[in-house]
């Protein structure tokens, strides 16, 4: 634990040095929610669309503050020979991206849990019925978020290509959601393919946690769903994830 | 006393059954308290064997043991009290000196100050500056300063002074021989034969994935012949010299190999005393490091 929080405070230092990577991870998400936020209450939501718009807000955070972020920097460590220098220390590969990882973690959380609070107190909302599955999703969410980024950093050979090699995955996550358009107006086989996208589990269960009106036997699909995709990423990070740069 | 490295028919092959074997069977001891170094050309399997010790690798086939565990399988026990200094490494760009040290040092168990490791490697002059404005030597000492953080009772240097000017290799030699003296016991590969020649207790060449020569020093050196050379006026005829040399003649010039070099070099002045024959740019001069390891490398080019 130790060793995760060393290497994560010289990661929360990078990141105060880093300008874009700064911006993507403390002033985007914010932005976002500034520039679609009013329109969306004005319409008058009830406390389902209000949860599901905590909920496309919070994939929008997982999706650019957690995975476009880590990407980025899993590729630029390793190309600058730092994560081949941590492999010959005492930290063992799991410390060293959880590590890597964990301020991009906690700004996610917390950007996570100011939203919830700010749509709840906007649109003057219950609070969650169901915490726990609320926490399921969001944590899972971030956790599956992680391995995603370490299984496409094994692809990104710079950190230029980072901005494509995260197109198809934030492409998949955003129309997943739901977040560009309802997924009602696509023929049944399209949305039964975008329901198993990474992002969509995690929406669903955070609506789900906050308006608790689903049985919970409803929750079982998204919790098994966002526990595969989790799987899968540590799989593939594990097999193939480079400590050093191709030569 | 066990021996703090314990190597055993060590091979190495990188990609599947029939790609290339960097290791092929190698065996060494490293005692405590020694430097033991690797010699040997680029490719010669010296950093993939520091590697598979360091626990970095898997071997393909035979055993290491570091302070008597499995560096592999071990890491977690072993780790700790290991320091490596790796061929090349790299550091965030945007981290000082400190800030660098300071994190590696909240890895660590039982770490030295940072202050006091960073004036051991000779960097804490550069504490506060970033490490995208070092230069290479400086990244050598900070990469330095890493390895001794810890106090490492086994300290691996893949090439430690490459790339630096004669005075700061002389500090890390200097460096070096303190922590020796203190007890460390160091793997060492090293390009510069004058660098092995000056620390090693007992080195090993490797040429081509094997070891071909190893002992102290003196043993393998004393495994090649003195050399000596002159250029005689034509005509003249060399006399039966003492000591069984072998002599090669080109023209007027003269190289003779002995292994008793007094007594064949004595015998030679004497008789061109004698003779009244002038050895022109005469030089006479024991095996160094230097021979034997251009004599193995050069082998099988």
């Amino acid at each position: 634990m130790n060793r995760v929080a060393a290497i994560g405070g010289a990661e929360l230092l990078l990141l105060w040095r880093n300008r874009l990577a700064l911006f993507n991870a403390l002033i985007l998400p914010p932005a976002f929610g500034l520039l679609v936020g009013p329109q969306l209450a004005e319409a008058g939501l009830d406390a389902a669309g209000g949860a599901a718009l905590a909920a496309a807000m919070i994939g929008f955070i997982l999706a650019v503050v957690v995975y476009y972020n880590l990407v980025s920097a899993y590729v630029a460590r390793r190309e600058e020979l730092s994560l081949k220098r941590l492999r010959a220390g005492t930290a063992n590969a799991a410390e060293i991206l959880a590590g890597t990882a964990s301020p991009a973690v906690t700004i996610a959380l917390a950007q996570s849990l100011l939203t919830i609070t700010v749509v709840a107190v906007t649109l003057d909302l219950p609070l969650p019925a169901n915490p726990l599955l609320l926490a399921a999703g969001l944590c899972g969410g971030v956790a599956m978020f992680v391995v995603l980024a370490a299984a496409s950093a094994i692809v990104t050979r710079t950190v230029e290509a980072a901005q494509i090699t995260t197109m198809p995955m934030l492409i998949a996550c955003f129309l997943g959601a739901g977040s560009f358009f309802p997924l009602d107006a696509l023929p049944g086989p399209v949305q039964d393919v975008f329901a198993l996208l990474p992002l969509a589990p995690v929406i669903d269960l955070i609506t789900m946690g906050w308006t608790g009106t689903a049985p919970l036997a409803d929750a079982v699909r998204p919790l098994l769903l966002l526990a595969a995709w989790l799987a899968a990423g540590v799989l593939i990070t594990r097999q193939w994830f480079r400590w050093e740069p191709r030569r | 006393m066990t021996q703090a490295i314990e190597v055993r028919d060590l091979r190495r092959r990188y990609g599947g059954p029939r790609g290339f074997e960097a290791v092929k069977g190698i065996s060494f001891d490293v005692a405590r308290g020694e430097l033991f170094a690797l010699l040997g050309t680029n490719g010669a399997g010296k950093t993939s064997t520091m590697e598979i010790v360091e626990g970095l690798d898997r071997p393909s086939a035979g055993t290491v043991r570091l302070l008597g565990k499995d560096p592999f399988k071990d890491r977690a026990g072993v780790r700790p009290r290991i320091g490596v200094m790796l061929q090349d490494a790299g550091f965030p760009a945007d981290l000082t000196v400190a800030e660098t040290a300071k994190m590696w040092s909240r890895t660590l168990p039982s770490p030295r100050p940072v202050p006091e490791a960073l004036e051991l490697a000779g960097i804490g002059h550069r504490a506060g500056v970033r490490v995208k404005q070092l230069s290479g030597g400086e990244r050598r000492r900070l990469d330095l300063a890493l390895a001794v953080l810890g106090r490492p009772e086994v300290l691996f240097l893949d090439e430690p002074t490459t790339g630096l000017d004669p005075e700061s290799r002389q500090h890390t030699w200097h460096v070096i021989r303190d922590l020796l003296v203190s007890g460390t016991t160091v793997l060492l590969t090293t390009h510069y034969l004058d660098e092995a020649q000056s620390l090693a207790d007992r080195l090993a060449i490797m040429n081509d994935g094997t070891i071909v020569t190893t002992g102290t020093v003196a043993q393998v050196v004393g495994a090649y012949p003195a050399r000596i050379s002159f250029s005689l006026e034509h005509g003249s005829d060399i006399p039966d010299l003492p000591g069984g040399p072998t002599i090669a003649r080109d023209g007027g010039d003269v190289v003779i190999k002995t292994d008793a070099l007094q007594a064949t070099l004595g015998a030679l002045l004497r008789w061109a005393d004698d003779q009244h024959v002038m050895l022109h740019r005469l030089d006479a001069r024991s095996a160094s490091l230097e021979e034997a390891f251009l004599t193995i490398a050069g082998s099988d080019s």
